[in-house]
């Protein structure tokens, strides 16, 4: 029985790195949230509440266009264009006014707008949670170094979550435009004295965030699901990162990221066996996902009173 | 305060109603049920039960003509109270109808019952009001919320499996669906884990679950949870190894969601498409004529709300001013549902038959839900003989 689901019971260390996988997966898909709200936080000084509209829109996007043209790459096409697009849309639109704002004008324009996307989404596609597939090519298992069998899929996600991540580190690190973005999250009134065209600037950052929001929603679509409303819980978690990184930061929101990831699950996973080697089975059972639950909330408390600007903060703002 | 103003004026109320000075000329019901939220996909298989009820009796009910005032509760216990006061204030209807979450149920279930207000669940069915609040004016035509999970335990019990890994979410109804399920099964276990009702991925506890190495998996992830749960669980590579046992978990609401990696799955039932009687034919196939869509359970409920109302009101001959009589018609009404023939109990839930059933690949080539076995038969809950009504 062990044999066939691929591993020999019992096994700590394969089930251990099993567990960090999962939370490597968790973190990369945070970490895509995150990117896109920290660089329009630490810039435009936005509090976006409407970045999980993105990513509900690249999953929506993504799952109707692969539905429809049974075209994996079309659906990719759809996702991430979509969520592009309708980034450009609000920025255009609606953003670029109220920047000057304080940010009580942005949360309260910020969460209309998830309404009023997530009634859209309700009435182009229904109540209803929409079907999305995992592409053939990605399906079934992958062994990882003979020790156990892992979803294709999400190692797909992670290997995708790097490279985005690593994209980014050039961009931000080895080109102008990087620099320039740079220059105008530490600061953006002397960047814009210095002759940054810091509108255009504005715009680039949000459509890209937006784009990475919908990377992010239409790679979890297939295992989670997409329904109205589906980016909401992500993005409390994105801001969670985006707190313990530093704002602004987006080498600190790719570390928060896997650290949320990988502490939340190991935590799911681990605490129980710890807690029931001191409390009986049913107090254990009670407790270990409860506090496994907070331990995300209590990192980020900790790191709020120990180094209120996050682990690493853009230099010298 | 509140409560007393409600049921003085749902006294008042009532006493209108119960003056014969004009006999009844049509039946007015207000149906409450979740039509915006994360639950309005629920909340609209009920309304559409009710409606394809009512026109499949000619748009009258017992003879009378209806007047149907549908409310959203958006799922929200303020609204609903609200709500409530307005069907027994002002638009005085003659039953309360319809509802979907167990919480505004329970938020509801005083204000109506105090004012003497009949009131017919279509879905929820809590342990209280089955048991030791149970109320004269209150009747349900679907099920005790342990049902499910009741007749899963019974099915696996006499399956004889053992050693079987049990999950639900961390909150109150996750553990009442386990403990229901653990009231009827016997055998070894082998885990239980309880997710936190947000948590969206499920990859930690299915490593661990394997890392356990159980004979089968037993889980309760209503709605949303049960499409992102068993979809992870077939990606996991566990469906063909483990057999994936639930109760609330898949319905025809979201198997379209789900897709193939629900072939395979175990649930149990009191309503399937293929079950063969001549009202469900006429219920399934009215329902894909009006709506272009397959019902879920709720669906069914709500039709047999109005069905249980049909039978009342015609066997008291349309007087419906004359409530102890009309109480007492729908406390003894046989219930033409497309489940069969379903009486109710004492404390005013349906007895009904429970079946096993298994997701397989349909005429289509969709995924559909195929009844196999009886699980629990004739069965109403556990809390009946806790309510006082004999």
């Amino acid at each position: 029985m062990s044999d066939e689901i691929g591993r020999l019971p019992g096994d700590p260390l394969s089930l251990v790195l099993e567990q960090s996988l999962n939370g490597l997966q968790l973190g990369v898909l945070l970490f895509l949230m995150s990117a896109g709200l920290t660089l329009v936080f630490g810039i435009m000084n936005l509090v976006n509440l409407a970045h999980g509209s993105l990513y509900m829109v690249g999953a929506y996007l993504c799952a109707w266009g692969y539905a429809l043209t049974q075209s994996f790459l079309f659906g990719l096409i759809a996702g991430i264009g979509g969520a592009l697009l309708v980034g450009l849309i609000i920025e255009l639109g609606i953003f670029r006014r109220i920047y000057s704002g304080d940010h009580l004008d942005h949360v309260l324009a910020t969460f209309g707008l998830t309404l009023v996307i997530n009634d859209i989404a309700r009435f182009i596609f229904g109540p209803a949670a929409l079907f999305a597939k995992v592409p053939d090519f990605l399906g079934g298992q992958t062994s990882i170094f003979g020790l156990f069998a892992y979803p294709t899929y999400r190692l797909a996600i992670i290997i995708v979550g790097l490279l985005v991540a690593a994209g980014l580190s050039v961009l931000l690190q080895r080109t102008r435009l990087g620099m320039l973005i740079r220059a105008a999250a530490s600061n953006r009134v002397m960047a814009g004295a210095l002759g940054v065209n810091v509108t255009a600037l504005y715009t680039f950052v949000f459509v890209l965030g937006a784009a990475l929001a919908g990377l992010s929603g239409l790679m979890a679509g297939p295992i989670l699901s997409v329904v109205p409303g589906m980016g909401d819980s992500v993005l409390i978690l994105a801001f969670v990162v985006i707190v313990i990184g530093g704002l602004g930061s987006v080498q600190g929101a790719f570390i928060a990221a896997i650290m949320v990831g990988v502490i939340d699950t190991l935590g799911r996973s681990f605490l129980k066996p710890i807690f029931a080697s001191f409390l009986d089975r049913s107090a254990a059972d009670n407790a270990a996902p409860a506090v496994a639950s907070m331990l995300i909330y209590i990192l980020m408390a900790a790191v709020l009173f120990l180094r209120p600007q996050g682990l690493f903060p853009p230099k010298s703002r | 305060m509140k409560w007393l103003k409600a049921s003085l004026f749902g006294a008042a109320a009532s006493l209108a109603l119960a003056l014969p000075a004009n006999a009844a000329d049509k039946i007015t019901l207000g149906l409450m049920t979740s039509l915006s939220g994360t639950q309005a996909i629920l909340g609209v298989e009920i309304r559409d039960g009710i409606q394809l009820a009512i026109d499949q009796l000619g748009g009258k009910v017992g003879g009378l003509p209806v007047k149907l005032v549908i409310e959203d509760d958006q799922g929200k216990t303020d609204v609903a109270r609200q709500l409530a006061d307005k069907f027994v204030k002002s638009d005085k209807v003659d039953a309360a109808i319809g509802f979907l979450a167990s919480n505004l149920m329970l938020a509801v279930y005083r204000p109506l019952v105090d004012a003497k207000m009949i009131t017919i669940s279509s879905n929820p069915g809590p342990s209280q009001i089955a048991g030791k609040d149970c109320s004269p004016y209150f009747f349900s035509t679907s099920w005790q919320g342990d049902n499910w999970a009741e007749a899963m335990g019974a099915y696996l019990q006499k399956k004889g499996v053992q050693n079987i890994y049990l999950m639900a979410p961390n909150y109150a109804a996750g553990k009442d669906v386990l403990t229901g399920f653990k009231r009827f099964y016997k055998g070894t276990i082998a885990g239980e884990t309880y997710t936190p009702l947000t948590q969206l991925d499920f990859s930690a506890e299915l490593s661990q679950i394997k890392a356990t190495n159980p004979s089968a998996v037993f889980a309760f992830y209503p709605g949303g949870l049960g499409i992102q749960f068993i979809k992870q669980y077939a990606q996991a590579g566990l469906k063909d190894k483990l057999t994936l046992y639930t109760a609330y978990s898949i319905d025809q609401t979201t198997l379209p969601a789900i897709g193939d990696d629900a072939l395979g799955m175990i649930l149990t039932t009191s309503w399937a498409a293929d079950l063969d009687n001549p009202t469900n034919k006429k219920f399934v196939q009215g329902f894909q004529a009006k709506y272009n869509r397959l019902p879920a359970p709720y669906a069914v409920h709500a039709y047999d709300t109005i069905m249980l109302l049909d039978s009342a009101v015609k066997a008291v001959g349309g007087k419906i001013e004359d409530k102890p009589a009309l109480l007492a018609a729908l406390r003894n009404a046989k219930i033409d549902s497309p489940r069969g023939e379903i009486r109710l109990n004492t404390n005013h839930f349906p007895i009904q038959t429970f079946y096993q059933a298994k997701v397989v690949k349909g005429a289509d080539g969709k995924p559909s839900i195929k009844i196999e076995d009886v699980a629990l038969k004739d069965y109403s809950d556990a809390y009946a003989a806790e309510c006082p009504m004999k």
